[in-house]
């Protein structure tokens, strides 16, 4: 997904004056075609998040649309005031390429770790927010890219994700993609952005085993959020379940929460919400030990939501 | 000039060396002051001799054409000096004089803070401290690749070269070799809390500069000479981008406000103290 992307930067500066590559002190030949081919708009900068988001902001300003590449910690949090001053309060067409989003860099410690990083973005006005599900999603993304007037911060998975999105479906920034249909009213709706697609369709396909009819619809874009796909999907449903590699707090189950409550009031599905806890990792290992330890592979999504609708009564958000 | 290191060339101290536009232009601020019952004075005073010579003698703008692509770009980083900023847009048309009066309303386009989308002739919203060099540094390397001859003049607080972003920006203005590219330190001497010498000292300040590959030279931000005189010479080098440290009084002008770090903000501001503001003026 990550060479995807970066490899979409080339050819998007190819067919458009205005894209710019700023990296942070990135890997050593990275982008190298891109730099030979059009030194002038390559910029290896160094670890100075603050005075690359600015600049990308100064160039912007001056008609260029620069793509800024760093680790999805260092983009988010470091340089967290320039995001919103010179980014989004200016309103600006910069995107923020976020590497290793959520738990993909679970070996180097809770420094790396992009947990809260979509709860933080999405916050900020005028920001949108992108995760898409697998590389050839993250082409249709960066196609559209030319043509959003607003800043977008994009997460980027650990790379090799298995490939679920279909070219048939389109790809619009802001439309959500139904992945998996109900057979009838009163099934679980399943929700998830970025790679958290993936379990969730392998999900569905294990509740379909035991008798429970499940739906997928894919939010690639948490914000600006698809309030009518998620509210389509959500109303005919006994059960909503949001699942995202990230902190509850804030991110893609508070937007969806947060639509549901305040649109369907009374009439609104159970919804459980599966997430990352309140608290720092406190393991190393790989993504997926983490994934397994806060229950977000696909037979523990799948029991969880058993669970939820073995419950008497209405489960509460979790 | 005799350099007192860590002094600079002595602003004067003399309010009655201040020409009558020099007065005008911060009767001005005061009006804006006025008009919202509070604002930075202190750092709105120091300056508009800097303000004055970049706007009357520098800037390629047209106030009629505040978006004119090929025009030159002056960020105010320190965006909290905006009084003095306004007080120069409104001197060259760029907006109505009476606008002044709104400063800080609720309706008004002039906040407390500069907002580049609200005001014709603001290039960056600013306020947050430590953003303006980056984001010259980008319209420093835009104009570059655009082919186009505009410069970019970065004015900076003393205080607000604390913020390590600065510093981030700097390097990297002189690794680009951004001739293009000019900060100007309102070097007031003065930061909210007290003295910067106390609080967070600078010096060597022109050494710091020079270090990061800046063309560097120093100056008494209220000497209007001396100012065109270093300003025409602007760039300093071809090859790097520049430093002018302005030497300045916080407060300047008004004798009883001169550095004095309870001016550097005032609110409930009076209609008495706005006559004793005007009379300091005259």
């Amino acid at each position: 997904m990550r060479n995807t992307c970066l490899d979409m930067v080339h050819e998007l500066a190819r067919r458009d004056p205005r894209p710019v590559f700023i990296g942070s002190d990135l890997s050593p030949g990275l982008l190298g075609a891109m730099k030979t081919e059009m030194p002038e708009r390559y910029f290896m900068e160094g670890i100075a998040e603050a005075n690359i988001v600015g600049m990308a902001a100064g160039l912007a300003m001056d008609g260029y649309m620069p793509f800024v590449n760093t680790i999805a910690t260092f983009l988010t949090r470091r340089c967290f005031e320039q995001v919103a001053v010179d980014l989004c309060l200016h309103d600006l067409p910069v995107r923020l390429i976020a590497n290793g989003g959520g738990l993909v860099y679970a070996p180097l410690g809770p420094t790396h770790l992009a947990i809260e990083d979509m709860a933080i973005m999405r916050a900020l006005p005028n920001m949108t927010v992108v995760a898409v599900c697998d590389a050839p999603e993250m082409i249709r993304l960066m196609d559209q890219t030319l043509d959003w007037p607003k800043p977008i911060y994009i997460r980027l998975g650990k790379g090799g994700d298995p490939v679920v999105s279909r070219a048939e479906n389109g790809f619009r920034i802001g439309k959500a993609i139904p992945l998996r249909g109900c057979r009838a009213p009163g099934g679980v709706a399943l929700m998830a952005t970025g790679v958290m697609t993936a379990p969730c369709l392998a999900a569905a396909e294990l509740l379909a085993r035991d008798g429970v009819d499940a739906s997928v619809l894919h939010v690639h874009t948490v914000k600006p959020l698809d309030d009518e796909a998620v509210l389509d999907h959500a109303r005919p449903a006994r059960l909503v379940v949001t699942v995202e590699e990230g902190i509850a707090i804030g991110g893609f189950g508070s937007a969806v929460t947060d639509l549901v409550v305040g649109r369907l009031g009374r009439a609104m599905p159970a919804m459980l919400r599966l997430a990352l806890p309140d608290a720092f990792p406190t393991k190393y290992g790989v993504q997926g030990d983490h994934l397994e330890l806060f229950g977000l592979t696909p037979p523990q999504i799948a029991e969880s939501i058993l669970q939820a609708l073995a419950r008497d009564e209405t489960p509460a958000c979790s | 000039m005799g350099l007192d290191r860590g002094f600079g060339p002595r602003p004067s101290a003399d309010t009655d060396a201040l020409d009558e536009r020099s007065r005008q232009l911060r009767r001005l601020i005061v009006r804006g002051l006025a008009g919202g019952g509070r604002g930075h004075i202190g750092s709105s005073l120091s300056l508009v001799e800097i303000l004055r010579v970049l706007y009357d003698e520098v800037l390629r703008v047209r106030p009629d054409e505040p978006d004119w692509p090929a025009r030159d770009r002056m960020i105010l980083s320190k965006g909290h000096g905006c009084l003095a900023l306004y007080a120069v847009l409104a001197d060259k048309g760029f907006i109505p004089i009476e606008t002044l009066d709104g400063f800080c309303r609720k309706e008004s386009i002039l906040g407390g803070h500069p907002e580049a989308r609200k005001i014709p002739g603001v290039e960056a919203s600013t306020g947050a401290l430590g953003h303006g060099l980056s984001i010259g540094v980008g319209m420093a390397l835009a104009a570059r690749m655009q082919r186009r001859d505009s410069r970019i003049y970065v004015v900076l607080g003393d205080g607000e070269i604390d913020e390590g972003s600065v510093w981030e920006a700097a390097m990297c203005a002189g690794k680009h070799r951004l001739a293009r590219l000019t900060a100007i330190i309102d070097y007031n001497k003065l930061q909210s809390a007290g003295p910067t010498r106390e609080i967070q000292d600078l010096e060597p300040l022109l050494d710091k500069w020079r270090a990061f590959n800046f063309a560097a030279a120093e100056v008494d931000g209220h000497d209007v000479e001396g100012l065109r005189r270093l300003f025409r010479r602007l760039p300093l080098a071809d090859d790097r981008p520049t430093a002018v440290i302005c030497h300045t009084v916080k407060g300047k002008g008004v004798f009883f406000a001169e550095n004095d770090p309870n001016w550097h903000h005032k609110a409930k501001i009076e209609a008495d103290l706005v006559t004793r503001l005007y009379a300091a003026l005259e």
